[in-house]
């Protein structure tokens, strides 16, 4: 109990020292744990995607058309149970700082293939009849304060002008990850307005989503629709809609790299920091430690106190990091706005704030411990006076 | 006729050399002496004559460069550094010139740190730090942390500390050295008492007259030879 109790006490000897160091390994945790955060989110769009959807586009790129004449083709292909199409609308609300994805899609057969969007079954019947009416994600509605009935204005990027919506539903996600930031509509309502604007537009889909059967016959499934349209003025390219959303992270994977490595140079960071403050500790007690020896301590009881000292440090740091992480994420979400549809901790990073700040109590105390244990006492005795 | 004790120490052609730099400056020169079981011995000298050096050879806290130093008929020479921490936290007590009570400890604590590497339950170890604070007179100074207490109170919490674990042999090195007269006084009392009523071997280096006046036996060290 004593040795404890000398444990916790030395850890406090230098009240500002300790505070300081457990500060900077907090703020050290907190930052790795809104960077891999980050990362978390950057791919929820990929873990929330279905394994049993497809998405099919313009080999050529996203942003080139196909005709919505493919629909019926892709419906006959075996293995697909249901076909919905869309196009990003690229709507802008207020102004730029103000992003959220906005879709035009078919609302019937997409809120069937997206069985993750809950939305009550009243609001769905209302949004389903009004050609104007829209479907918000909870978070974007929450965020913006809008209630059903609302009239909400986009305004329009590759389609110019602006857009009047009316708020017929709100959707509730199904699992954590589901992304309730969305902003969907009617295709038609876009598409009747090409008609008489650009015909030369419309009838025209960005992509096709494709439900089938089971996982396993997603690449021969994806195989046969693309060699329906071999050959065609808009051959098409279909993939899984993991590979598709990965295929929109892999655009940023420098930056995600970085990200990635910076979370781990913290880390680093505080690990310098904390041998340090340990060096120093050590240092300051050289002669303490002499003295101890003189009682009879060995190597293995002074490195326990030493260590202890290292370990509590980072016990508290890794407790108010963890403790500080999820208010941390929610300013942090806050501030970054709607860039990331969901911004959860995964509870799982404490189990690496607790190996990481384990490791760097005991990489802290190493060279400190082999320092106050080689120092012969005679030499320690004579550090005191 | 009188019954001589054995000898409880037996230091035999020491030598002890320091380096500094490039040069080996030696310290001690074959030293050989015994000091008898319950003796009161001062050891004086001038400073830089190699008395500390010596006091802390006879408690295994340096090592010799050659010679024996048997203690209790054991050659502390040979023994490796745990052997050695084991060997002292049993047989020898420390008393320094500034006390080297570690700060973040009560007296009593202070007190009860030796006795964390004996087997002793937390209730035995208690009774321990209780009868020794008793013995120094400063059981009603148990729950003071060094800052609080004198100088003399705290060289007398390190004595506690030095006889709680009942070693064989108290080394002093300059135990009122940093002491006012009547504290000294006090601390050379309760030397003298507890060689004389617990027989108690004590060596103490001092530079002081009057301290060594306390000693049954006093030897001069002079440039590394004992005179």
């Amino acid at each position: 109990m004593l040795f404890f109790k000398l444990i916790i006490k030395n850890t406090f000897r230098h009240g500002m020292r300790t505070i300081l160091t457990i500060m900077g390994l907090v703020i050290a945790l907190i930052a790795f744990g809104l960077l891999r955060t980050v990362i978390k989110a950057w791919y929820s769009g990929v873990e929330a995607s279905s394994s049993t959807r497809l998405i099919t586009r313009n080999a050529i790129s996203l942003i080139f058309p196909l005709p919505l004449s493919y629909k019926d083709k892709i419906k006959s292909v075996e293995g697909v149970t249901a076909v919905s199409y869309g196009n990003w609308f690229g709507g802008i609300y207020i102004d730029q700082k103000h992003f959220f994805a906005n879709f035009a899609v078919d609302p019937k057969s997409y809120l069937k293939l997206y069985p993750e969007y809950v939305v009550d079954p009243a609001q769905k019947e209302a949004f389903l009849k009004d050609r104007r009416g829209f479907l918000a994600g909870r978070q974007l509605a929450d965020k913006y304060g809008w209630k059903l009935g609302d009239t909400v204005t986009l305004k329009g990027t590759i389609y110019p002008g602006d857009w009047d919506f009316v708020l017929r539903a709100i959707y509730k996600g199904r699992e954590p990850s589901t992304d309730e930031m969305q902003f969907i509509f009617h295709w038609n309502y876009v598409n009747e307005y090409l008609k008489g604007v650009h015909s030369s537009r419309a009838d025209q889909v960005g992509f096709y989503m494709e439900g089938i059967e089971r996982p396993d016959m997603a690449a021969q499934v994806a195989a046969k629709i693309d060699a329906l349209f071999k050959n065609s003025l808009a051959e098409t390219l279909t993939e899984t809609e993991k590979a598709f959303q990965l295929s929109f992270i892999n655009m940023t994977e420098t930056i995600l790299a970085v990200i990635q490595a910076v979370s781990f140079i913290v880390i680093a960071i505080i690990m310098a920091v904390a041998a340090n403050t340990m060096a120093m500790t050590v240092r300051e007690r050289i002669g303490e430690y002499a003295i101890m020896k003189t009682l009879g301590m060995g190597a293995f009881r002074i490195g326990a106190l030493i260590f202890g000292e290292s370990l509590t440090i980072c016990a508290i740091g890794c407790g108010l990091g963890i403790a500080l992480t999820y208010p941390a994420a929610r300013v942090f979400a806050h501030a970054v706005g709607s860039i990331f549809p969901s911004f959860d901790v995964d509870p799982r990073l404490f189990i690496f704030y607790a190996a990481a700040s384990f490791l760097v109590g005991v990489v802290a105390a190493i060279v400190p411990t082999w320092r106050a244990v080689r120092v012969p006492i005679a030499e320690g005795l004579r550090r005191i006076g | 006729m009188s019954r001589q004790k054995p000898p409880i120490a037996e230091i035999s052609h020491v030598y002890k050399s320091y380096r500094r730099g490039d040069q080996i400056v030696p310290v001690l020169e074959d030293i050989t002496f015994s000091i008898e079981e319950g003796e009161f011995l001062a050891l004086m000298g001038p400073s830089g004559s190699g008395k500390s050096t010596l006091l802390n050879l006879i408690a295994g806290i340096d090592r010799a460069d050659s010679g024996t130093i048997m203690i209790g008929g054991l050659d502390i020479t040979t023994l490796s550094e745990t052997e050695l921490a084991s060997w002292r936290a049993l047989n020898v007590g420390f008393i320094f010139q500034f006390y080297n009570l570690i700060p973040v400890l009560t007296a009593f604590e202070n007190v009860e740190l030796p006795l964390l590497l004996t087997g002793l339950s937390r209730k035995e170890r208690a009774d321990h730090v209780l009868m020794t604070l008793s013995l120094v007179n400063l059981l009603d100074r148990m729950d003071h942390y060094p800052s609080q207490l004198s100088g003399g109170q705290q060289q007398r919490v390190a004595i506690a500390r030095a006889v709680v674990t009942d070693p064989t042999i108290l080394v002093a090195d300059e135990p009122t050295g940093d002491l006012d007269r009547v504290s000294a006084q006090e601390v050379l009392g309760l030397m003298e008492r507890l060689n004389q009523e617990l027989q108690k071997t004590v060596i103490m280096v001092t530079h002081d007259p009057r301290a060594a006046s306390k000693a049954r036996l006093v030897r001069n060290l002079e440039k590394g030879i004992l005179t």
